[in-house]
């Protein structure tokens, strides 16, 4: 399997400016700012395919290509370092372990997108990670990556780490960049979008870490090559955060296209089902995607294997897929309550929702308050129809996906494992009966 | 110009104005609620959710339907737009949710609360909600709080559509009111307990959908329904001095805006003319105010209480302007 983020990733000293650039780094930013004209590299991320690592999958060359280059104003790219998916924290291990790369993908997509000023925009509890950024930021300032006139040329960048106080919703782009302003950290209405106004009103692009990082493997090898790696749409490689009842958990940088069933059993990842139990079921890609139970992980509804890619996890839709999303792959094996494991993420979603808006606001602490009883033996018959038609009724209507993230997981959860809700509802009547 | 559609009736419109005030421009029953839009505030809607609309077709341009519902308030329209308020039970679905959530923790104290009779809120629910709720658990609640010497702050009736921020931040010169903590822990407040002083502050009061933000010279003094409101004006240095008085006999109880039928005040009073002039003689009285609000009660909407008895309502309407026979009406409960 290649490797392309973490490559050096074991490599004694990677994360000072001197190892890294002994090992090839910051190749990429010589090769864009002395060979390449802006354009040429916004084309070279188009053509790798690249797509959305935080979560979306949304193709990152063509949000560059949104961009509103006519504006008088200045751009900004703003990177998304606020990972705080349950189940995700790929990004806080790169950062941490080779944060010079996340620097380096920084300069060379500030300078395509012509942005002067960029900033990473990192989650309070990363606190740690905010000064080995802003050591390797000083390195690379001393070094001449960062500053006025960038190896002489006519380019100059600064960067910026800005840690927010800690909240879910600033992983949104806008959130994020109201936050950044130094607002309170509510989602913004769209349109306008941030291609158009975004921080400060200006044009700016908001990535995640690892899309960013990933830029620099791009610019080495050129975006076909790139594209070569993967499968499909897929392209690359991605770094998934696996964790639960497996025997090795951590993050696992795989091509897209590997088999879901070899990354669960394989030595090489997971190294399968912790304690020799059976698999039940998996979280693909960070708490909000929908579970799906172990029959379906591991193939498709059409009986085909499942594999690693935005494709094939969505495939069946809701029904009986699911979404890669940010690579949180969150594995529970046989002994693993749905119910209260869904109750650990509907307290997280209404812990988390910032408030603006009706259906996820109420929403969200409703349906923590009905899983709350369920779990704990107050079940009502009515409880899990209840549920259904809350999560419907948040799904879509709110102004931004944290309500869809809070519905998804309820709704699937019900949808493949019913008849442990309806379990938990008979107990209580049991119980209710034997009271009285 | 845009030319839109809006259940089944078309106009023409001006380009880049919402969704909402094409609506408006229409009148009728097409018009979306509004909990949190507020025409004159800059930056509110989006966040109720209640004047959710289907867009069927995005533009002539581009027809495909929006994938969502959208927030009507905050939607711009495009040439070929062909909306469904009414008309799509999408709509009607999601609005029932919205409501539902908006009563899912509020008291529902209207025997007690001064808004009671022009409460948005009530109005809402009557129109769109169910009867019955099915939220069994237990509602958040906080403490009074006075905000300044002139406003109560009742935080358990808020539904938080930021209107009073706006107007702290917009019609005062002082940011002084915000929002305290997130979720349904969120609470409208000012800087530790700050008191808001400030000439446009009563504004909140009167931007308020609900009962939270009451006006502390006329709690309690008497229920709404029970005053006459007359328009009056003075000679203000300060603003317009156009106010409604609400009367008893000849006694003032209490003086606020004028707000039009979408329950908006399009001139903001200051308070001075609020508070300090509660005797008739301070006022030249120009005779009574016709209250023409969306309020179901005044729009006889409760003939219809079905939605979608309305809708077929709608729909025959329709059909008789584009010329087919008007097909037998449906029976309602006042028939």
């Amino acid at each position: 399997m290649r490797k392309l983020l973490l490559e050096h990733i074991s490599e004694p000293g990677i994360e000072t400016f001197d190892v890294y650039r002994k090992k090839g780094g910051y190749a990429s930013v010589e090769k864009s700012l002395k060979t390449m004209t802006p354009d040429q590299v916004t084309e070279q991320v188009k053509a790798s395919g690249l797509r959305g690592r935080g979560g979306a999958g949304f193709p990152a060359g063509m949000k560059w290509s949104f961009l509103d280059r006519k504006s008088d104003k200045p751009r900004y790219l703003v990177c998304n370092a606020d990972e705080s998916e349950p189940g995700t924290f790929k990004d806080r291990y790169l950062m941490e372990k080779i944060p010079h790369l996340l620097i380096e993908g920084m300069i060379t997509s500030s300078y395509a997108l012509g942005a002067k000023t960029s900033y990473i925009y990192i989650r309070g509890e990363y606190m740690y990670i905010v000064r080995i950024l802003e050591k390797a930021i000083e390195e690379a300032y001393a070094a001449g990556f960062l500053g006025k006139n960038i190896l002489g040329t006519e380019y100059s960048l600064d960067l910026y780490v800005h840690p927010g106080a800690g909240a879910y919703i600033c992983g949104e782009e806008t959130a994020l960049l109201e936050s950044l302003e130094g607002k309170r950290g509510n989602p913004r209405l769209k349109p306008p979008f941030p291609a158009i106004a975004g921080l400060y009103a200006s044009p700016t692009v908001v990535n995640n870490v690892e899309t960013i990082a990933a830029v620099v493997p791009i610019i080495n090898l050129s975006g076909d090559e790139y594209a070569k790696i993967g499968l499909g749409k897929s392209t690359g490689t991605k770094l998934i955060s696996a964790s639960g009842h497996i025997n090795k958990s951590g993050v696992y940088e795989i091509e897209l296209g590997l088999p879901v069933e070899e990354f669960i059993y394989s030595d090489q990842y997971c190294g399968g089902v912790w304690k020799g139990r059976k698999l039940k079921a998996v979280v693909a890609g960070g708490s909000s995607v929908p579970i799906l139970p172990a029959e379906l992980i591991l193939k498709t509804a059409k009986g085909e294997p499942r594999l690693m890619t935005y494709e094939s996890l969505s495939d069946g839709g809701f029904i009986s897929g699911t979404m890669l999303g940010s690579g949180g792959f969150i594995v529970m094996d046989e002994t693993t309550s749905i119910v209260k494991n869904l109750y650990t993420f509907a307290r997280f979603y209404h812990h988390e929702s910032c408030g603006q808006c009706s259906p996820c606001r109420e929403g969200t602490g409703w349906m923590e308050k009905i899983l709350h009883r369920l779990h704990h033996g107050h079940g009502r018959k009515e409880d899990i129809d209840i549920l259904v038609d809350v999560a419907k009724k948040i799904e879509g209507n709110t102004i931004c996906p944290l309500g869809d993230a809070a519905a998804w997981p309820v709704a699937s959860a019900i949808r493949h494992f019913r008849s442990e809700f309806e379990e938990c509802v008979n107990n209580s009547m049991k119980v209710k009966e034997l009271v009285h | 110009m845009a030319k839109v559609v809006i259940d089944g009736t078309e106009i023409e419109v001006a380009d880049g104005i919402t969704i909402l005030n094409a609506a408006r421009q229409l009148g009728g029953h097409s018009v979306p609620p509004a909990m949190c839009y507020y025409s004159t505030l800059k930056g509110s809607g989006g966040k109720c959710r209640v004047c959710l609309v289907k867009v069927a077709q995005g533009s002539a341009k581009d027809p495909r339907p929006m994938p969502k519902l959208v927030a009507s308030c905050s939607t711009p329209v495009a040439d070929g737009m062909v909306i469904q308020n009414l008309t799509s039970p999408e709509v009607l679905e999601a609005r029932k949710g919205v409501v539902e959530f908006l009563l899912i923790n509020h008291p529902l104290d209207c025997p007690i609360c001064d808004q009671a009779g022009e409460c948005d809120l009530q109005n809402l629910a009557y129109e769109h909600g169910v009867g019955k709720t099915r939220y069994e658990e237990e509602r958040r609640k906080f403490e009074k709080i006075d905000i300044g010497d002139k406003i109560k702050l009742h935080m358990t009736r808020c539904i938080l559509c930021y209107r009073c921020t706006m107007v702290a931040n917009q019609l005062t010169d002082n940011r002084v009111h915000g929002v305290l903590n997130r979720g349904d822990a969120s609470e409208i407040s000012t800087y530790i307990e700050k008191a808001v002083d400030n000439d446009f502050s009563g504004n909140m009061i009167d931007v308020c959908p609900v009962g939270a933000l009451t006006d502390k010279t006329f709690r309690f003094k008497s229920r709404v329904w029970f005053t006459k409101p007359m328009d009056a004006h003075r000679n203000c240095t300060k603003c317009s001095g156009k106010v409604v008085l609400w009367m008893k006999d000849n006694e003032v109880l209490r003086v606020s805006a004028r707000k039009d039928q979408y329950g908006e005040v399009k001139e903001f009073i200051c308070n001075e003319c609020r508070y300090d002039h509660k005797s008739a003689t301070d006022w030249t009285i120009e005779g009574p105010r016709h209250i023409d609000r969306h309020s179901v009660i005044a729009q006889n909407h409760y003939e219809k209480t079905d939605l979608l008895t309305l809708k077929k309502e709608i729909e025959r309407q329709i059909e008789f302007q584009k010329g087919k026979p008007l097909p037998e009406p449906n029976r309602t409960l006042a028939e």
